[in-house]
């Protein structure tokens, strides 16, 4: 089962209509703790303020479970602000913190650009993930955000975006992915992308 | 009860639906936006009669990635907060149709063009950004149906004025009227329904000449 973290956050039934056709035959919107520590993928979205997304989990006390589920190596996929969580804050909620999976910051998108990034854009593949495999360089995926993640540890950046300069589109490491586009709205190309994350975990 | 519409999105695909009801039932509206979630695997917004913070969680909760409020806003700006506050200001489309005041400028006016506000447009859409929208569909009443083209001027204008994303409606009735729009405009989208739906304008067409013009074109095959 994949579990899709359910915190009240985040445009959760458009997730797991898109991870039906990836080819998930058993998904759950979920907050039981106990669904997320037995899942085969853990799935964590989020959409919105970081303060609001990361004080939610907390209260809910799924902070805790998706930090176990990672140390229990399960693996690990965060959307948009959902992967901006995996770090330790962001400069939207300084006061708030993030998860801590992942060193780095998270800050706003800087230059003479429109924020928030809203629409179709070209991701560049810079470092090969297996659950990125299915996706080609230079595909188009559907952004919308005004905060980009900044690693600097092994949360590598698997992928980058050009919007007032090179993004963080993707990051991951051994057993977690996180994407800054919605996979979940960018068409076939997003369903080509989940499928490498269904297939390479439900087996 | 409802139409769909689709937006040539940020100058590169026409790859965002709108779905406009006049519905006044929450339900119904609600029930709207989770069956074309479930079948759409593209972005959506919902606009039409949304008054309340709680309607708009109710349809992005549904599976809706934004919604627009346009009379509602003009009535009390701090829903777009509100919606911001809730959502994220990605989710807060300030919808603004204007016309061309005889004095100079652009009025907003609200119940399909029916009624003026006193507002000027440009300085409503900067207000509404402040208040905390995060993208403004602007619908030029004098254009719209006419298939003369965008209102190229009062597009400029309050694309200049914000930072957000602008999506030009109104006027659209051939490939060139994009052209020119993302030529002349900093204008992030054209969005256009009845030329597509009654093929007078094919889309892979309007990608073609866009992609002539330098405008990068997400290749349809990849579309939904």
């Amino acid at each position: 089962m994949i579990a899709i973290v359910d915190y009240g956050v985040g445009n959760l039934a458009s997730l797991e209509a898109a991870l039906r056709r990836a080819g998930a035959d058993d998904v759950r919107v979920t907050r039981s703790h106990v669904d997320i520590l037995t899942a085969k993928a853990v799935v964590l979205p989020g959409v919105g303020r970081f303060g609001h997304c990361a004080s939610e989990l907390r209260r809910l006390g799924l902070d805790v479970m998706v930090r176990v589920a990672r140390d229990r190596g399960i693996p690990l996929l965060g959307l948009c602000v959902g992967m901006q969580l995996f770090f330790d804050e962001s400069e939207e909620d300084p006061g708030t913190p993030g998860l801590g999976l992942c060193r780095g910051r998270v800050r706003r998108l800087r230059g003479d650009v429109r924020v928030p990034h809203t629409g179709w854009n070209q991701v560049r593949i810079v470092r090969e993930h297996p659950w990125l495999a299915s996706v080609p360089d230079e595909a188009y995926f559907y952004f919308v955000h005004s905060y980009a993640v900044e690693p600097v540890d092994e949360c590598a950046i698997l992928a980058t975006v050009q919007h007032g300069g090179a993004l963080t589109a993707a990051v991951g490491s051994d057993g977690l992915l996180g994407l800054q586009f919605h996979p979940e709205k960018s068409g076939a190309m997003g369903t080509a992308a989940l499928h490498s994350f269904v297939s390479a975990t439900s087996g | 009860m409802f139409g769909t519409g689709a937006w040539s999105r940020a100058r590169d695909s026409w790859s965002f639906a709108t779905l406009a009801t006049r519905s006044r039932s929450r339900r119904t509206v609600v029930d709207l936006a989770r069956r074309v979630a479930e079948t759409l695997s593209i972005p959506f917004c919902v606009g039409g009669g949304i008054g309340s913070v709680d309607l708009a969680a109710a349809i992005l909760r549904a599976g809706a990635d934004k919604v627009a409020v346009n009379t509602a806003a003009v009535r009390r700006p701090a829903l777009l907060g509100e919606i911001a506050a809730r959502a994220g200001s990605q989710a807060a489309v300030l919808a603004i149709d204007a016309r061309r005041r005889e004095g100079g400028g652009y009025e907003v006016v609200v119940e399909g063009g029916r009624a003026d506000t006193g507002l000027d447009a440009i300085e409503w859409a900067r207000r509404g950004v402040a208040a905390g929208a995060g993208e403004i569909l602007l619908t030029s009443i004098d254009r719209d149906g006419t298939r003369d083209g965008f209102d190229l001027d009062l597009v400029a204008r309050v694309a200049d004025a914000v930072r957000v994303p602008v999506i030009a409606s109104g006027g659209a009735g051939i490939v060139d009227h994009f052209v020119e729009l993302f030529a002349t405009t900093g204008s992030d989208a054209g969005l256009a329904a009845s030329i597509f739906h009654s093929g007078e304008v094919v889309v892979s067409d309007l990608k073609r000449a866009l992609a002539a013009s330098g405008v990068r074109v997400r290749p349809s095959a990849e579309a939904a």
